[in-house]
């Protein structure tokens, strides 16, 4: 199942895997689930609810709640693809979008970390129903990588 | 109705803007959307700071809502593209967003957005996107 992603093998690590999708409270209350993992690359599906939608007249899913799970599953992706898995942080995101989402339809997407260096990932993702032949948004991003205790400084007390 | 109150009724018709808990103030034309900090919003519960894309999501709906009143038009823009630029964590802590419309062409137009939290001229985030004003294509890839 996990193929050969650095993070380890088998099953055990699909578990994890999938408990980190749940670790983010903004993740658990949107309801995002890892489906499959192969390589550097990761599935996710983000569940049709009600209460996600943007515009009332067609029933069509919010771009915040496309925006949340692609810039998640990216970085999903990107901590796949350390050696060491850490904590990583969005440099930017760009999202491209071919059509509205289907109303009703969970969304689902694949995102491959296509490039790792020292300080950052590069991870591109596509969203979909079906298939990614058929897209709803690509997404393009970057990721600072090994930077647990470097990201976040502006959340900490500063020294007097 | 006042502006204000139309626009209060225009969110408040949105689900997903309650799902986050955004509420608009505006001030003349000038709009700033305010999401009150909420523990189901955090993405990093170690550091703890706010979802990246929760803080997106603001700045694309600050956006939209702004676009749709420079615009005039009762209905709301639908995305083409954007892009977000991270420059610091979020605290836990109440969010605003403004945005500023750039350009409206006929059929798309460009925004600028960003969102900070204690001090204005210390942005979290910034947003660039271009949206499909046009009432004639119903999706951008659309024929």
């Amino acid at each position: 199942m996990s193929g050969e992603t650095h993070y380890g093998e088998g099953e055990d690590v699909f578990e994890r895997v999938k408990t980190m999708m749940q670790w983010t409270p903004q993740g658990r209350a949107l309801g995002f689930e890892v489906t499959k993992l192969e390589g550097n690359h990761v599935w996710g599906r983000c569940p049709y609810k009600p209460e996600l939608i943007g515009d009332p007249e067609t029933g069509v899913i919010a771009g915040g709640v496309i925006t949340t799970f692609l810039d998640q599953l990216c970085g999903m992706a990107a901590v796949l693809a350390m050696k060491e898995p850490s904590m990583v942080a969005t440099i930017d995101i760009r999202i491209d979008y071919m059509r509205a989402a289907t109303p009703g339809r969970d969304v689902c997407a694949e995102a491959h970390c296509y490039k790792i260096g020292r300080s950052v990932a590069f991870v591109r993702a596509v969203a979909f129903e079906d298939s990614a032949e058929n897209p709803i948004a690509h997404a393009t991003s970057t990721f600072m990588v090994n930077a647990t205790r470097k990201f976040g400084a502006n959340l900490r007390e500063k020294k007097t | 109705m006042t502006p204000q109150e139309r626009l209060t009724a225009a969110l408040a018709r949105i689900p997903y803007a309650s799902f986050l808990g955004v509420r608009a103030e505006l001030k003349g034309d000038e709009l700033t959307l305010v999401l009150p900090f909420g523990d189901h919003l955090v993405g990093n519960p170690l550091l703890p700071a706010l979802h990246g894309g929760v803080v997106a999501a603001l700045m694309e709906l600050t956006a939209i809502t702004q676009l749709a009143i420079a615009s005039k038009s009762d209905k709301f823009p639908k995305t083409i593209d954007v892009g977000f630029d991270y420059l610091r964590s979020g605290k836990p802590v109440d969010t605003y967003a403004r945005a500023r419309v750039v350009k409206i062409g006929r059929r798309i137009a460009n925004v600028q957005a960003e969102a900070w939290q204690n001090e204005r001229e210390q942005p979290i985030a910034a947003m660039h996107g271009h949206f499909l004003v046009s009432e004639e294509e119903k999706a951008p890839g659309g024929q």
